[in-house]
C-alpha cells in the first residue's frame, strides 16, 4: 500500500482529493442552508459542457469548466435574490447546456472517452499543474468564504432581516454563486460532474442532521467529505472499482447514518419545530 | 429535407418521439406547478444507473430505468417532506444510484460507449417493438393523469385548502412522483437520459408564461413539445449535429425571449403580492366552477 504513495500520479490524486473535499465540506454547508442544492447540481452541468467546449479550442478542462460556471454564476445570482424559487429558469438554462455539451461531443467526436471522464470524474489523470490551480483556488475560496461568513450566514438564514440591517444581500449572493462556480470546477475534476453533489452537498446535509451550530456542522461536514475521499481513493487503489463510487458510497452511507441518529435523538414532539433558518408558516387555522 | 422519412428507424423514431413528447408536456406542466423540476431532474439521472445496471445483466434499459425511477420516485417522496429538505433527499438518493450506475458501467466492458448511449440518447435506434411500448404505457399514464389531474392540480396550488376538502395530497403527490419516474423511463430511450429533462419541463416552463389557464397552458405545451421533436429531428436528420441538441436548442431559444418579455408583467404583480394570490384564485375559481 505504501508502495503505491511513491508514484506521482498517486501522491497527486490524494493532494487534489483532499484540498476538494475541505472546500466542498465548507462551502456545500452553504449550499444546504441556502436551499441552492439545484443551482450546484445546474453548476457542475454547466462546467460539462465548458469542460467538452474548452477540449474543442484546446484549452484545459479547468479552464473552461471556470469561464462557463462563473459566466453561469453572475446570470443565475442576477436572476433572482434566492435562488430557491428558481426552479424553472435554473432547469432551463441546465437543459440548454446539456444540448450545448452534446453538440460539443458530437463536433469532437473522438472525445467519447473524455466526456466519460468529465461526468464521472478522473482523479487518477490529475497532473501536478491541476494541483496548483487547485490549491490556488481553494486557498482563495476559503479565505473569502472566512471573511464573508457572517454576513453570508446572516443573508442565508433570515434575509430580509439581513437586508433591513444594511447587509448587502443581493450583492452577497452573487458574490456566493461565483464562489460555488469555482468549488464545483475543481470538485469536478475529482469525483465527476454528476457526483459532485456527493461532494458538496452529502456531507453538509449530514452534518445538519446532527447540529445546528453552524462552525460545529461545517468541521463535521469538512470531516466527513475529508474522510470520504481519502478512503474512498485508498479502497479504489486497493480494489478494482472507480474511486468515484467508493466516495459517493461513503458520504450516502454519512447521510444514512446522520439521518438515523437524528431520528433517533430528537423526541418525537420536537421533531416539528422548525430550524431557524427555515421559513416559519404562519400555524393553519 | 423530408426524404429522410423513407427510412424505417426515422419513421419509428418520429412516432416514438411525437408521443414521448406529448406524454412529457402534460406531465412536464403538473411537474412545473407543483416546482419538482429538481426531482425531475434526478430521477432522470437516477434511470442512468438503472439502465447501466440492466446493461450489465444483459437485460433491457427499459427493466432497469423503470425498476430505479419508480423505486427512487418512492423513496424520494418518503425522505423529502420540506421542501427544502426535499431537495436535498432528492441529491442523496440521485448521487447514490448515480455511484452505482458508474460501478455498473465500470463492470461492463464496453464503458464509453455504453455511458455515451445511456447518456445521449439513440433515437435512430428505436425499433419497432420499442414503439408499440412506448404507445402503450404512454396511453396509461396519460389515462391515469386524466384521472388524477384535476384533485392533483387542486393540490398542487393550494396543499392545505385541498387537504381540508378530504383530497388524499399525500397520495396523489407520491402517485405523480410515479407516474414522472414511468414518463422518464420511455422518454429516455428517445433522447437520453440528460435530456429527458428538456422535454419535460421546456414546453412547460414556456406554456406557463404565456397563458393562466390549466388546460390552455397544457394543451400549448403540447404542441410545443411536438414542435421541438418534429423540428429537431428533421434538422438533426439532414445535419450532422445530433438531434437532442436541437431540441434543447429550440426549447431554450423559445423560451428565452417569453421568459423575458413576460418578465416585466411578473415584477409587477409579484411587486404588489399578486403573483400567489391570483393562482390560488383561479385554482378556487376553477373549483367554484365545478362545484356550481
Amino acid at each position: 500500500m505504501i508502495d503505491i504513495l511513491r508514484h506521482d500520479f498517486v501522491q497527486n490524486a490524494f493532494l487534489a482529493g483532499a484540498i476538494v473535499a475541505v472546500i466542498s465540506g465548507f462551502v456545500g454547508y452553504f449550499v444546504v442552508l441556502r436551499g441552492q442544492a439545484f443551482a450546484c447540481e445546474a453548476l457542475s452541468h454547466i462546467g460539462f459542457a465548458g469542460a467538452l467546449g474548452a477540449a474543442l479550442v484546446g484549452a484545459s478542462s479547468l479552464e473552461g469548466m471556470f469561464v462557463f460556471t462563473l459566466l453561469a454564476a453572475v446570470g443565475m445570482g442576477a436572476l433572482g435574490k434566492r435562488l430557491s424559487g428558481r426552479d424553472i429558469e435554473v432547469g432551463m438554462v441546465l437543459s440548454f447546456v446539456l444540448g450545448l455539451g452534446v453538440l460539443f461531443l458530437s463536433i469532437y467526436t473522438e472525445n467519447a472517452t473524455g466526456a466519460v471522464g468529465v461526468l464521472f470524474g478522473s482523479i487518477l489523470s490529475v497532473t501536478i499543474n491541476d494541483v496548483q490551480v487547485i490549491l490556488g483556488s481553494g486557498v482563495f475560496i476559503i479565505i473569502l468564504m472566512a471573511v464573508l461568513y457572517r454576513p453570508v450566514l446572516f443573508a442565508s438564514i433570515e434575509p430580509e432581516v439581513a437586508e433591513a440591517r444594511g447587509v448587502p444581500v443581493q450583492r452577497l449572493s452573487i458574490l456566493f454563486l461565483i464562489l460555488l462556480a469555482l468549488s464545483v470546477s475543481v470538485a469536478v475534476k475529482v469525483v465527476g460532474v454528476l457526483l459532485v453533489f456527493a461532494l458538496l452537498v452529502v456531507p453538509a446535509a449530514a452534518a445538519e442532521h446532527l447540529t445546528h451550530r453552524p462552525w460545529l456542522a461545517i468541521t463535521i461536514s469538512i470531516l466527513i467529505s475529508l474522510i470520504a475521499t481519502i478512503a474512498g481513493l485508498t479502497f479504489a487503489f486497493i480494489g478494482h472499482w472507480p474511486a468515484s463510487f467508493y466516495i459517493v458510497s461513503l458520504t450516502s452511507l454519512f447521510y444514512f447514518i446522520a439521518l438515523i441518529v437524528h431520528a433517533v435523538r430528537s423526541p418525537r414532539r420536537y421533531r416539528e419545530l422548525p430550524h431557524p433558518s427555515r421559513e416559519v408558516l404562519p400555524p393553519a387555522d | 429535407m423530408f426524404a429522410i422519412f423513407q427510412y424505417p428507424f426515422i419513421q419509428n423514431a418520429f412516432i416514438a418521439g411525437s408521443i414521448v413528447a406529448i406524454v412529457a408536456a402534460v406531465l412536464g406542466y403538473f411537474l412545473i406547478v407543483r416546482g419538482l423540476s429538481f426531482a425531475g431532474h434526478a430521477l432522470s439521472s437516477i434511470g442512468f444507473a438503472g439502465a447501466a445496471g440492466a446493461v450489465l445483466l444483459g437485460v433491457s434499459p427499459i427493466y432497469g430505468l423503470m425498476v430505479f425511477t419508480v423505486t427512487a420516485s418512492i423513496a424520494i417522496s418518503v425522505l423529502g417532506r420540506e421542501v427544502r429538505e426535499r431537495d436535498v433527499a432528492t441529491g442523496v438518493i440521485m448521487t447514490f444510484a448515480l455511484g452505482l450506475g458508474i460501478l455498473f458501467l465500470s463492470l461492463y466492458h464496453g464503458y464509453a460507449e455504453q455511458a455515451y448511449s445511456i447518456l445521449f440518447g439513440t433515437i435512430v435506434g428505436v425499433s419497432r417493438d420499442d414503439v408499440v411500448f412506448t404507445f402503450v404505457l404512454g396511453l396509461i399514464l396519460l389515462v391515469v393523469i386524466a384521472i388524477i389531474g384535476r384533485p392533483l392540480l387542486f393540490s398542487s396550488f393550494d396543499a392545505e385548502l385541498a387537504e381540508t376538502r378530504g383530497v388524499p395530497v399525500r397520495a396523489l403527490g407520491s402517485i405523480f412522483l410515479i407516474l414522472i419516474a414511468l414518463t422518464i423511463s420511455i422518454t429516455t430511450q428517445v433522447v437520453g437520459i440528460l435530456l429527458v429533462f428538456a422535454l419535460l419541463i421546456g414546453p412547460s416552463a414556456t406554456a406557463i408564461r404565456l397563458v393562466h389557464q390549466p388546460l390552455q397552458a397544457i394543451f400549448l405545451a403540447i404542441i410545443l413539445g411536438l414542435a421541438y421533436t418534429w423540428l429537431g429531428i428533421l434538422l438533426g436528420g439532414n445535419s450532422p449535429w445530433p438531434v437532442s441538441f436541437f431540441i434543447t436548442a429550440l426549447s431554450f431559444g423559445v423560451y428565452l425571449p417569453v421568459r423575458l418579455l413576460s418578465k416585466g408583467i411578473d415584477s409587477k404583480r409579484s411587486a404588489k403580492g399578486f403573483e400567489k394570490l391570483s393562482i390560488t384564485d383561479s385554482a378556487l375559481a376553477s373549483q367554484k366552477d365545478r362545484n356550481d
